[in-house]
């Protein structure tokens, strides 16, 4: 039962860095991005292309973790290279449609660069499954296995659990003390206005994308480290991230990081209940219940 | 065989698999095209019609749910009023809301399905799918060309009705309203007209057409798994009705026949080049091809190949300039 917490954490951790992401493009621009899964399979399979690279280095891994150096270094390589991407197809789509005026249509196209990308992805490194380190890793037990079945917590979740904590302090940090920080929240609020008030929202919006991108490549290490490097892992993470970018409220970074927590949770908390097979529905229940009772989420405002 | 009644049969195949894709994509043009529904769970409602009909129609089975061995006609009235009941379920707790949030929600909904459909071997046979489902004539006209040609003739049928009725709709009063709330949610409503209604009746519709699909799919094929509905279909079916024009009924029939034959042919040329080792991999090229062909469409002709037909109201003074006009 108390296990249960502590995976649905972890899980909740990486769904809520994607969620915040997920959340300030979905702000910014407008447009519920369906290829924001995609980002973290990006960014896991960049930090896997590093750390291979990196594999004829002498790397013992850290402390009590899996992992070596190389995987810290791989992380900023990796939100370089999701945001890249995210700028790329950017440039070559989404700017284009949002030009005419037709914002509805970024979700099909970002349905579509998803597909174009996930296979893209297939066809580079093929169906196998990899991880980034094979190291065995033994379970801190926080709590005796007397007390409701035990915790145990093993290092990389650890780790995974506090990165995900900073991250969200260095941005809330960063929206609330920075000038671009500020002016991503009043291009939020209303893009016209702050064009009015000399905004530069072109960069406001690249600002966005780079951001959305970095924390969804930390996510994906993430979802890697603490499971499989695969092609569908943002995929099947879309469902998750959504659900908790709603739960918050949409474009509030603080009700995503705790939605994210919140469908961490209660995704852990419901396998038992519906089975494991079932965990991915468990996401789409939450957000036809939150659609149904409180669409505006807990920290949005009432719906437009 | 000879060479020649081989190549009928293969066109007769293509045609009827364009025809069954057709019947969706006009599904999906009734809600995206003439109501601005955005829709992102398409797989999901051709599931529930292919397993409702397969249900309905296959001899009984101990093991599963179903074998009620009812006439076919039954399966696919069955698979359109199974599908439209859960656009119903969906619609209800979605349209009320931003267009988003239906998007969401009916992408959350393939999902859903297709994890019963996968889990659930007493609804629908799990990972091994429905095998036996019975094929119209098949028995009597025997296999390959024959049933291949009955078939596509059923299907045209199909397609025929189903293109002749939406024509009626969307020029009949009710489909003017449709318009009216896609381009104008509030001008709409200040009107009177009751939006909420008249975009759950779109969706409901749309989606009963979407299962009589799945059903008539089910149906040629004769074997349904769950891998038979993934996204990579939705996503298919969307780009069908983007090339050929969202908004237009022609447009929805010729671009499911265009993206299929691209796709066929892209198929074939891939497994052609590719070594056999490669063949897996070849198959994630297909489906960036096709995603690259429906981002070129929308960026550099988001009318498709037919466009919407201009609507000028026959009480207006002079023609105004033709405007472009845009799903939205």
């Amino acid at each position: 039962m108390l296990q249960l917490l502590v995976d649905g954490l972890v899980v909740g951790s990486t769904v809520a860095l994607g969620a915040i992401g997920l959340t300030l493009t979905y702000s910014l621009l407008r447009f519920a991005n369906f290829g924001h899964g995609e980002l973290l399979t990006i960014g896991a399979y960049a930090a896997l292309a590093v750390v291979g690279a990196l594999a004829g280095f002498a790397a013992p891994p850290i402390g009590p973790f899996s992992f070596g150096w190389p995987l810290l270094a791989a992380l900023p390589v990796a939100a370089a290279a999701t945001a890249l991407v995210a700028l790329a197809v950017d440039a070559a789509l989404f700017a284009r449609l949002r030009a005419r005026g037709a914002a509805i249509v970024l979700i099909i196209a970002s349905f579509g660069a998803a597909l174009a990308l996930r296979n893209l992805l297939l066809f580079s490194f093929g169906p196998l499954p990899e991880y980034y380190s094979r190291e065995i890793q033994i379970a801190i037990a926080l709590v005796p296995r007397s007390v409701l079945g035990g915790m145990r917590v093993t290092p990389d979740q650890a780790f995974v659990l506090g990165l995900a904590l900073a991250c969200m302090a260095a941005l809330h940090l960063f929206l609330s003390r920075t000038v671009l920080g500020k002016a991503m929240r009043a291009t939020a609020m209303n893009p016209d206005l702050a064009r009015v008030a000399g905004i530069d929202t072109a960069a406001v919006i690249r600002a966005t994308w780079i951001l959305g991108a970095t924390l969804a490549s930390v996510a994906g290490v993430f979802a890697g480290l603490t499971g499989q490097v695969r092609t569908t892992l943002g995929f099947e993470l879309l469902l998750p991230m959504f659900a908790a970018a709603i739960l918050g409220g949409v474009g509030s970074v603080l009700g995503a990081a705790i939605g994210g927590l919140v469908v961490g949770l209660a995704e852990s908390l419901l396998t038992p209940v519906l089975g494991a097979e079932y965990r991915a529905a468990s996401a789409f229940l939450a957000i036809i219940a939150i659609l149904l009772v409180r669409p505006q989420g807990l920290f949005g405002k009432a719906a437009r | 065989m000879s060479d020649l009644a081989g190549i009928a049969s293969y066109a007769a195949f293509f045609l009827a698999f364009a025809g069954i894709f057709a019947v969706v994509v006009l599904g999906l043009n009734l809600q995206w095209g003439f109501t601005g529904l955005f829709n992102v769970g398409v797989a999901g409602f051709v599931a529930i019609g292919a397993y409702v009909s397969a249900i309905l129609t296959t001899p009984d089975h101990p093991e599963q749910l179903g074998g009620f061995a009812l006439p076919i006609l039954a399966g696919w009235a069955g698979a359109a009023v199974a599908a439209g009941l859960a656009g119903l379920v969906v619609g209800v707790a979605a349209l009320r809301l931003r267009h988003d949030y239906l998007a969401i929600a009916t992408f959350g909904v393939a999902v859903a399905i297709q994890l019963v459909a996968l889990n659930a071997q007493w609804i629908g046979g799990g990972p091994f799918g429905l095998h036996f489902i019975p094929k119209p004539f098949e028995s009597t006209l025997g296999a390959g060309l024959p049933f291949n040609a009955a078939y596509l003739a059923q299907v045209v049928a199909i397609v025929a009705l189903a293109y002749a009725a939406l024509e009626r709709l969307v020029r009949s009063p009710w489909g003017r309203v449709l318009r009216a709330i896609r381009e104008d949610e509030a001008a709409a409503e200040s009107l009177g007209k009751r939006v909420f209604a008249f975009r759950l009746q779109a969706f409901v519709l749309g989606s009963a057409l979407m299962g009589l699909g799945g059903a008539l799919y089910a149906h040629f094929v004769g074997y349904i798994a769950p891998e038979d509905f993934l996204p990579i279909l939705t996503f298919q079916l969307w780009t069908m009705l983007v090339v050929g024009g969202a908004g237009n009924n022609r447009g929805a029939i010729l671009g499911a026949v265009v993206v299929w034959g691209v796709w066929a042919m892209s198929g074939g040329a891939l497994r052609a080049m590719m070594p056999a080792d490669a063949q897996a991999r070849g198959a994630a090229l297909q489906v960036v091809l096709i995603g690259i062909l429906l981002a070129a469409m929308l960026v550099l002709r988001p009318r498709g190949l037919l466009g919407e037909e201009t609507a000028i109201s026959r009480h207006a003074a002079a023609p105004a300039p033709a405007d472009e006009r845009r799903p939205g």
